[in-house]
C-alpha cells in the first residue's frame, strides 16, 4: 500500500458517483418515459395505440441486445456532439443514460401493469384525463415496485460505469484497468473492488429501506 | 333522467361474438332507486358501464340529464363522468392514497382549489360516517368501512347519478344491510338517482323503487319492485322469486318446529 492509494480512489470514487448520479437521472426520465408509453399505448390500456407500443418495444429490444461495450462505441459520435468530447465522465454520461434506459424502461413498464385494472377504470369513471392517470394513478400505485426496480437499475448502471471505466470514462472501472490491472497495483485493485462492493450494498439497502418505508406506511395495520 | 333506447352491445372473442346487450330501452326517473336483476352472464354488468361508458355499446342511445352520452368524447365526455358517480364490486380504491385522498381525488380531477376541496371531503366523510378515518390507508379499513369510502368518492363531486355495479357482493349480510341503508339515506338526502344492479332479489326489495328484470342481454320486465313480487312474469323473475318463497316456506317450517318442541 502507498500513501497516493487513498487519493486516487478519492477521486475515481467522486467520478464515478458523479456518473452514477446524472446517469441515473437521464435514464430514469428516459426509461419512465418508455416504460409509460409502453403500457398506456398497449391493447385496452388509456391510450391504446398498438403500432407506437410496437414500435417502443422493437426498438427497447434492439438497444438492449447490443453490448454495452459496443454501444459505448457506437454512441461516441452522439457523446462528442451532445457533450463536446468522447472522453471522461461527461462523455460517459451521454452512452450510460441511453444504454441503461431501455432496460429501465422495461422495468418500469412490469411495475406499472401491476396496478389493476380496476383502479384505472375507477379512474376513468371519475373523469381523470390520461395524465391525470398516469401521475395520479399509475406512478404513485406503483410507487414501492418502481423504486425497487429503480435500484435494481441504479446498480445496473453502477456496473455499467466499470465498463465504461475501462474504455476512457475515468472512476472506478477505469482506476482499476489503468493501475490495478496495467501497473500490477494490487492494492489498488482490491481497494476498487472494495468501493464498488460498497457502492452496490449502500444503494441497495438505501432502496430496500425507501420501498419498504412505503409499503408498510400504506400496507401496515397497527 | 336517465334514458337508454336500443342500446346494443356485442363482444369479440376468438370464438366468436357475443350479444351482451340487446336492443335495451330502459327509463330511469330522477331520484329513484333503479334496480336491474339478473343472473349471472346476463348483461348487467355490460349495461351499467355503457351509462359511463366504460364499455362503447355498438349502437343506440343513452341520455343522462341534459347529455347525450353517446354522442360524447374526449374532453366532455370526461367532464359528463364527473357528474356520474360509480361505485364498485371490489371497491377500487387507491391504495397508496388515504381515505382523504382518495375522496378527493375527483375534486381534484374536476380542477376545484384545495380549500373548497378540504371542506368538501370532510363534509361527505362525515355523511359515510367515517370522518375519524381519514388519515387511515384503505388497508386498514374493513371492507364495508372500503365501500363508504367508495361511496363518499363517488360522492364527492356532486353527481347527478350514481351507478353501483353489485356494491354489496363482496360484503357479509350485516355489512350489506348498512351499505344499503346507507345508500338509502343519500337517495333521500340529496335526491340523487341511483341505478345498482343485483343477482340478490333482497337489495332489490330493500331499496329499489323500480326495477328492471334482464335475461340474455333482453330487458325482460320492468316496473315497480313490488310488481316482481306480486306478478312476476319473465322466467327469470319468477325463478328469483320462486326461490325467495323456497326459502322463507323452509324457514317457517323450521321455526314452525322450533316452537312445537
Ligand atoms: N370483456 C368481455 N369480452 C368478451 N365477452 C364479455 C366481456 N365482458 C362480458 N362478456 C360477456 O357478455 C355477457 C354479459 O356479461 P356481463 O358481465 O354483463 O354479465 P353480468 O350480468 O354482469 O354477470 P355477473 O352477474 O356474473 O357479473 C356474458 O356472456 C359475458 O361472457
Ligand atoms: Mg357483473
Amino acid at each position: 500500500m502507498r500513501d497516493d492509494l487513498f487519493d486516487l480512489l478519492w477521486e475515481a470514487l467522486r467520478e464515478t458517483l458523479y456518473m452514477i448520479a446524472w446517469s441515473s437521472f437521464f435514464s430514469l426520465l428516459l426509461g419512465l418515459t418508455l416504460g409509460i408509453l409502453l403500457v398506456v399505448t398497449d391493447k385496452g390500456h388509456i391510450l391504446q395505440a398498438l403500432p407506437v407500443q410496437k414500435t417502443i418495444s422493437l426498438l427497447i429490444n434492439g438497444v438492449r441486445s447490443i453490448p454495452f461495450i459496443i454501444l459505448i462505441v457506437i454512441l461516441l459520435p452522439l457523446s462528442r456532439l451532445i457533450v463536446g468530447t468522447s472522453l471522461g465522465p461527461t462523455a460517459a454520461i451521454v452512452a450510460l443514460s441511453i444504454g441503461t434506459a431501455p432496460f429501465l424502461g422495461r422495468i418500469i413498464e412490469n411495475s406499472l401493469k401491476e396496478v389493476s385494472g380496476g383502479k384505472i377504470e375507477a379512474a376513468i369513471a371519475m373523469g381523470a384525463s390520461p395524465l391525470a392517470i398516469i401521475f395520479r394513478v399509475l406512478i404513485p400505485e406503483a410507487l414501492p415496485a418502481l423504486v425497487r426496480g429503480v435500484t435494481i437499475a441504479i446498480i445496473g448502471i453502477t456496473e455499467c460505469t466499470a465498463v465504461a471505466g475501462a474504455i476512457g470514462a475515468g472512476g472506478l472501472g477505469s482506476l482499476a484497468i489503468r493501475f490495478g490491472y496495467q501497473r500490477f497495483r494490487e492494492d489498488i485493485m482490491i481497494a476498487t473492488v472494495l468501493v464498488i462492493v460498497l457502492l452496490v450494498q449502500a444503494i441497495q439497502l438505501t432502496g430496500d429501506f425507501i420501498a419498504k418505508s412505503i409499503h408498510n406506511r400504506r400496507f401496515k395495520i397497527e | 333522467m336517465i334514458v337508454v333506447e336500443q342500446l346494443t352491445k356485442t363482444y369479440q372473442t376468438t370464438k366468436g361474438s357475443v350479444l351482451a346487450l340487446d336492443r335495451i330501452d330502459l327509463q330511469v326517473r330522477k331520484g329513484e332507486i333503479f334496480g336491474v336483476i339478473g343472473f349471472s352472464g346476463a348483461g348487467k354488468s355490460t349495461l351499467i358501464r355503457c351509462l359511463n361508458r366504460l364499455e362503447e355499446p355498438d349502437s343506440g342511445r343513452i341520455r343522462i340529464g341534459g347529455d347525450d352520452i353517446t354522442g360524447l368524447s374526449g374532453r366532455r365526455l370526461r367532464q359528463a363522468r364527473q357528474k356520474i358517480g360509480m361505485i364498485f364490486q371490489h371497491f377500487n380504491l387507491l391504495d397508496g392514497k388515504t381515505v382523504y385522498h382518495n375522496v378527493a381525488f375527483p375534486l381534484a380531477v374536476a380542477g376545484h382549489p384545495r380549500d373548497r376541496i378540504g371542506r368538501r371531503v370532510r363534509e361527505i366523510l362525515d355523511l359515510v360516517g367515517l370522518a375519524d378515518k381519514e388519515g387511515a390507508y384503505p388497508a386498514q379499513l374493513s371492507g364495508g368501512q372500503k365501500q363508504r369510502v367508495g361511496i363518499a368518492r363517488a360522492l364527492a363531486n356532486d353527481p347527478d347519478v350514481l351507478l353501483s355495479d353489485e356494491a354489496t357482493s363482496a360484503l357479509d349480510p350485516q355489512t350489506t344491510y348498512s351499505i344499503l341503508e346507507l345508500l338509502r339515506d343519500i337517495n333521500r338526502k340529496l335526491k340523487l338517482t341511483i341505478v345498482l344492479i343485483t343477482h340478490e332479489l333482497e337489495v332489490l326489495q330493500h331499496i329499489c323503487d323500480s326495477m328492471a328484470v334482464i335475461e340474455n342481454g333482453r330487458i325482460v320486465e320492468t316496473g315497480p319492485v313490488e310488481k316482481l313480487f306480486l306478478n312476476p312474469e319473465s322466467d327469470t323473475a319468477r325463478k328469483f322469486v320462486g326461490v325467495l318463497e323456497q326459502y322463507r316456506a323452509k324457514r317457517d317450517l323450521i321455526e314452525g318446529m322450533g316452537a312445537g318442541i
